[in-house]
């Protein structure tokens, strides 16, 4: 069986296990599985462009996938226009004074390199007044911002757009930041490198959470717009009457599945276009590059590649694709919660889909984000069967019996843990390693 | 004078006792971190959950002396625990290494392989936890719980500002104390403490002089579940105990490690305490301490807070991040265990 054959199979296999839960358990939970599916393929492709074809290691994708999120609320959310008037202004100086203090704080930094080690005070006196400055500036209009109609707005709202459009600003937010933070962190060696990413990842949440003016932090934003129909409009559609009718199909369940098919279309519109360009990008020169930048840093220097420059660019375009898929994901849920954002689910859980996928190969990771969420979820159902099984032979009112049950929903952290660790040790290239081109 | 009083136990109640104990947690995680770091040299992101097993122990066994009837007096009971959840850790570390990281030591991996590998073990142990204790709050403390109440502090001084001592925030501190002076003289005086440092500070030249690795690597397992095991309980003490909040706790953990040095015990700890006191300095609310020290005209109107206690945890971070970028080796940089 050639490769390609072998790597259809897979595909194959995995879309056959999706079908089957359409069969045994309903066709709505398969596409929710289904369009996670999507999305998780899309950031593992992201974390696999920074890990498979450079070696970055990086363990921030909860905070740009979050911060793909907070593009979806600015971009699609209605502004509010109390808010605005109360601070709107104010709020936004603020975030200039305190963008002001750190281009003077850098431009510092450049600048004292003759002092030597008493480099460092000019820059923190520059931070310290900067940062002062900028809660003089802000914090009276953070407070009013927040005080009119905590309930239902306390935050300035968004600029009413799209949401389609901030799948392409969750990118843009998300390589921004990734700019900041490659600049920051990419000189660090690869375990500094995972930590310090973790750290600012979490940062990142903190922020998200605690500043109410901007995303209503713990509060939530709900409701944000669709770019698909809603199941109440179409059931009140002539078409779909009749023909559900025609069929004798649910209106309810049929509707419900027609909008998850259409959130699957668009979503595997840009899987599509994104592995294409991945794809693309690997075969290139560019590709060759960074691979030889990866696998052997000194010597790709030595013929004159900017390895700095290249490992920068490439951190930011992966976390750019991660960004896009967090605008996604919040578009699917149509809310905000910054408190779900867990380093569990949306760094650990992206990585094991790479190294379980195949990192290097932009196939494998996809497949591993297919394969990895679809066990994430089915995790919980097989488990419970599983110990109901094991246990079936303990008597009914046994209270370990119930504990077990009560806790096998923890079987799918084990799980994952299981199949990480027997994956690099049996098959450390994944389920479809790396071409050797 | 009464001011300059009152300031200093509003300073010791919310700063100083909280902070030595964080610290001192800190502290211990910190040194497994830095043991594991230093013998097997890679970042254990398992550490967290080894905590959390160890405190998972004990507890599991304080349970069953309680049911026993035993008890510790005004000391919690889970101190007559502690040895036990330390021995059942220990078993677990070695059982990891001898089935997990055994194979890469032998395939010599990369450090970032080890780093994934303990990612696996990472979620392996979260949900093993939790499939047997439960995802919720566990309180397990009893005997007396403050060794220094408000109101008597109040009584003794006769100052406005009171302060509280935790039975749980003594018995830490003891304890970390008791551990770290173990620890330190295990390394420093006995043979089998300086063959460790020998073979952290160059393994080629300690495996020359026959220092056996694998007795080494042994010996640092060993040494890591019980700092993992101790700690845990202490934090769960403090605390009360949760799976979750390990995961959490992981992060100001590495930024104490780093911090003081990766790889040195001594930094690790200076790092406990660097990170949780400067948490609790940042977030503290400083409008009463003003109030006390400035004429009343000067008081002022504001919490005086540099940033919200929501910001706790992200200091640390911010800490680790600034760290990083200035010093990458930490303070006691150019020293191995």
């Amino acid at each position: 069986m050639s490769r390609t054959q072998k790597n259809s199979l897979l595909f194959l296999i995995m879309l056959a296990m999706v079908a089957g839960v359409g069969i045994v358990q309903s066709w709505n939970v398969a596409l929710t599985i289904f369009n996670l599916c999507l999305i998780s393929a899309i950031m593992s492709l992201g974390v696999n462009i920074q890990w498979g074809y450079a070696g970055l290691f990086n363990a921030g994708v909860m905070g740009f996938a979050a911060l793909g999120g907070l593009a979806a609320i600015i971009i699609s959310s209605s502004p509010v226009a109390a808010t605005w008037e109360a601070g709107g202004m104010r709020a936004i100086l603020g975030l200039l004074a305190g963008l002001f203090a750190i281009i003077i704080g850098i431009f510092t930094w450049k600048k004292t390199v003759t002092l030597e080690k008493k480099r460092y005070w000019p820059t923190m006196v520059v931070a310290v007044v900067g940062y002062a400055l900028m809660r003089l500036i802000i914090d009276p209009a953070i407070s009013t911002i927040e005080a009119i109609e905590p309930a239902k707005t306390g935050y300035l709202g968004g600029f009413n757009q799209p949401i389609l459009l901030s799948w392409l600003v969750g990118g843009i937010f998300a390589a921004a930041a990734a700019w900041v933070v490659g600049k920051i962190a990419l000189g660090l060696r690869s375990d500094y490198l995972a930590i310090a990413t973790l750290g600012i990842s979490e940062i990142i949440i903190y922020f998200l959470k605690n500043e109410d003016w901007l995303t209503r932090g713990v509060k939530n934003v709900t409701g944000l717009p669709r770019p698909v129909p809603y199941e109440i409009a179409l059931q009140q559609t002539a078409w779909l009457q009749s023909w559900t009718d025609n069929f004798g199909l649910s209106i309810i369940e049929t509707s419900s599945i027609l909008v998850k098919l259409s959130y699957a279309g668009l979503f595997a519109t840009v899987l599509v276009i994104i592995l294409w360009l991945s794809e693309t990008a690997l075969r290139s020169p560019w590709g060759r590059m960074m691979r030889a930048i990866r696998d052997n840093e000194v010597a790709a220097s030595a013929m004159g590649k900017n390895v700095t420059w290249r490992h920068l660019q490439v951190f930011v375009l992966g976390s750019a694709v991660i960004g896009m898929a967090g605008a996604m994901l919040t578009t699917l849920d149509g809310q905000f919660t910054p408190s779900s954002y867990q380093p569990l689910r949306f760094t650990f859980l992206i990585w094991v889909m790479v190294i379980v996928g195949g990192s290097g190969n932009n196939f494998g990771a996809v497949l591993g984000g297919f394969v990895i969420w679809f066990f994430w979820i089915e995790a919980e159902p097989i488990g419970l069967q599983l110990m109901d099984l094991i246990t079936s032979g303990m008597d009914e009112s046994s209270p370990l019996r119930a504990h077990l049950l009560e806790n096998a929903a923890h079987m799918r952290l084990m799980t994952m843990g299981l199949i990480l660790l027997l994956v690099l040790r049996f098959a450390p290239r994944g389920l479809i390693p790396e071409k050797k081109r | 004078m009464t001011d300059i009083l009152n300031t200093l136990a509003l300073i010791s109640n919310f700063i100083i006792v909280p902070g030595l104990a964080y610290g001192s947690q800190l502290a211990l995680g910190a040194l497994g971190i830095t043991m594991v770091y230093g013998i097997l040299r890679f970042s254990n992101f398992a550490h967290g959950e080894t905590m959390s097993f160890g405190a998972m122990a004990t507890i599991l066994i304080t349970w069953a002396l309680q049911a026993q009837g035993v008890s510790f007096g005004v000391l919690p009971t889970a101190l007559l625990a502690l040895p036990f959840g330390i021995l059942i850790t220990i078993a677990l570390c070695l059982f990891t290494d001898r089935l997990v990281y055994r194979y890469y030591r032998s395939q010599r991996a990369e450090p970032v392989t080890y780093l994934i590998v303990s990612v696996g073990v990472m979620f392996f142990l979260g949900g093993l936890i939790r499939f047997i204790i439960g995802p919720n709050d566990q309180i397990f403390s009893d005997g007396t719980r403050f060794i220094m109440k408000v109101r008597a502090f109040k009584e003794m001084t006769g100052l406005s500002e009171g302060l509280a001592i935790k039975t749980s925030q003594g018995v830490t501190i003891i304890t970390a104390i008791v551990i770290v002076t173990l620890l330190f003289w295990f390394l420093n005086r006995t043979r089998t403490g300086k063959s460790m440092r020998a073979y952290s500070d160059n393994e080629d030249l300690a495996l020359l002089s026959g220092i056996n690795p694998e007795r080494v690597v042994i010996i640092a397992w060993i040494i890591t579940g019980t700092l993992a095991a101790v700690a845990g309980t202490l934090y769960g003490l403090d605390k009360s105990y949760k799976p979750f909040i390990f995961l959490q706790l992981l992060l100001p953990m590495f930024a104490s490690a780093i911090v003081g040095g990766v790889g040195n015990p001594l930094g690790a700890i200076a790092g406990g305490f660097v990170i949780a006191f400067s948490a609790l300095i940042v977030t503290f609310a400083y409008k009463k301490v003003l109030a006390y020290l400035l004429p009343l005209s000067m008081a002022p109107e504001g919490l005086m807070q540099l940033l919200s206690t929501d910001y706790k945890f992200a200091v640390s971070f911010l800490i680790l991040v600034i760290v990083l970028l200035v010093k990458p080796t930490g303070i006691f940089s150019g020293k191995t265990l």
